[in-house]
């Protein structure tokens, strides 16, 4: 079954960030980079987002489209990234999800079947 | 006590309704379609057999129902219909996978209303109106966490499994927690009558008995089937006549079974010689503690404190602070209670039984005006009607 993991930054974890060094940063990147590649069996896609103040949202459900600066939801928690992952059912999903080393948030959603 | 006809309805049908499901999602692949077949047979079964008479082959019968309501209910899913044609009894002399069942029913991604509804429908036969009567809540809700947990599982793909060593222990706290409130939420509206065609106690029991059969290594398991026993080995003096709550000191000891404590008793050494310790234990410890002392005055307090302060280290919670103060009142007497109480007063100020101790204490420490105050503050908090109407008798009606 095919999942996408929702990748979800907290004010926290961006703070914590935020705070380290540039050598901290590059540790905690560089775990996250080789999670991908022991994984690269199991995701079959992944994306990283650039920071909601890039984003533009649009509503279209009125007549002339609204498009407004920043994400859908002004939250505390962020979407920041997605990976697709192929796996056998939800319990493997959520072994993989549960080894990411980055943000402390996903969320796991089965892909619907086309 | 004798098996009255409707026990014995209920025992048979607990016995195979949830082997059968767990044969039939095993062999159909599909645990929502398996498992509204097993209801289908369960349904006609409570229709014909308390006219009929139970069958000599309870599971035949139940498999022969299910798979030809299966044929009928699946006429356009070739899929499914292609499988049951195929299915025939006995099916195979499988082994028990009703683990595989509970462990499905008790996932972490599904939500705890869904999973306790599931667990009583697919393992123990329930149906929907009787989980419904259980809760006291309308059938079309218990139908709707039914439909929801079923579409989630399927959905998401929640696996029909038995986890992996390394995610046992989560899993089964799952199972455990799901199992102790229902054990929990049956014997709190247990009153001197039985006026439920099942009782949620009995069925929490039959599953921590089916889980210890089929893990008999988790410590955790036996602490929870001897905290149940040890609770049900008392139920006959819980209350007096006219269903009212006869505390603990009151009981009559006599009416205990003595024989189910003792081998609680057994099955929490057998627990402990494991040494895993774990909060299911340590209660049923406490419980046992209670059980095993012949008069009120003979209760073993100072061992009861060590317990709970165990048990706080393992789980810290306010209730179970609650319950060592009155440990302690025994042991340090009520003021060292109230001290204790008085650090609870923010947290458990809008639980009953945080003030109905509080009074018990203060009436203890001499305070009756304090006393009083306390059991009217806790009369709006309580929900079950034998625990108001305890409440009621310690207040001077007006």
């Amino acid at each position: 079954m095919k999942y996408v993991l929702m990748f979800v930054e907290t004010e926290q974890f961006a703070a914590d960030l935020a705070a380290m060094d540039d050598a901290e940063r590059e540790r905690a990147y560089g775990r996250v980079g080789q999670w991908f590649t022991e994984h690269a069996d199991q995701v079959t896609r992944h994306v990283y987002l650039m920071p909601p103040e890039s984003a533009t949202t649009l509503r279209l459900d009125g007549g002339e489209p609204v498009i407004t600066d920043g994400p859908f939801v002004e939250g505390k928690e962020i979407v920041s990234g997605f990976a697709e992952i192929d796996v056998d059912n939800l319990d493997a999903a959520l072994r993989l999800a549960k080894s990411w080393p980055g943000c402390p948030l996903v969320e796991v959603r089965p892909i619907a079947a086309t | 006590m004798t098996a009255t006809p409707k026990d014995e309805l209920a025992r048979v049908v607990r016995d195979h309704a949830g082997r059968l499901a767990a044969a039939l999602v095993g062999l159909t692949g599909d645990f929502a379609t398996a498992e509204d077949m097993v209801q289908d047979a369960v349904e006609a079964a409570l229709t014909h057999w308390p006219a009929e008479g139970i069958p000599e082959r309870p599971d035949a019968w139940l498999f022969t129902v299910a798979r030809r309501r299966g044929l009928d209910h699946l006429k356009r899913q070739a899929r499914y219909r292609s499988k049951l044609a195929l299915l025939h009894w006995p099916t195979q002399p499988e082994p028990d996978d009703r683990l595989r069942l509970i462990f499905t029913c008790c996932h972490p991604a599904l939500p705890r209303t869904g999973q306790i509804a599931l667990t009583l429908r697919a393992v123990c036969g329930l149906t929907t109106a009787q989980i419904a009567r259980a809760f006291l809540l309308p059938e079309t809700t218990i139908g709707q966490r039914i439909t929801r947990a079923k579409r989630k599982i399927s959905e998401a793909g929640i696996p029909y499994r038995i986890p992996d060593p390394d995610e046992l222990a989560s899993r089964l706290s799952e199972v455990l927690a799901v199992i102790y409130l229902l054990f929990n939420e049956g014997y709190l509206a247990t009153t001197g009558e039985v006026s439920h065609d099942r009782n949620l106690a009995d069925d929490a029991e039959f599953l921590a008995t089916l889980l210890h059969r089929l893990m008999p290594a988790e410590p955790e398991v036996m602490g929870l089937l001897a905290l149940i026993r040890l609770h049900q080995a008392r139920t006959a003096a819980r209350f007096d006549a006219d269903g009212r709550i006869i505390q603990l000191p009151d009981q009559d000891r006599s009416l205990w079974n003595h024989t189910v404590v003792t081998n609680a008793g057994d099955l929490i050494a057998r627990a402990a010689a494991h040494r895993r310790p774990g909060p299911y234990q340590l209660q049923a410890a406490i419980v046992a503690c209670h059980a095993e002392a012949k008069r009120w005055q003979d209760t073993d307090w100072p061992q009861i404190l060590v317990l709970y302060t165990m048990l706080l280290r393992l789980q810290p919670s306010p209730v179970t602070r609650l319950h060592r103060a009155v440990a302690l009142r025994y042991t340090d007497g009520p003021r060292a209670a109230l001290a204790e109480l008085e650090q609870l007063a923010d947290t458990l100020d809008g639980y009953h039984l945080y003030h109905a101790t509080r009074a018990e204490l203060l009436r203890a420490d001499n305070q009756p005006e304090m006393a009083q105050e306390a059991d009217e503050r806790a009369l709006p908090l309580a929900a079950n009607p034998a625990e108001i109407d305890l409440l009621r008798h310690r207040l001077p009606w007006r």
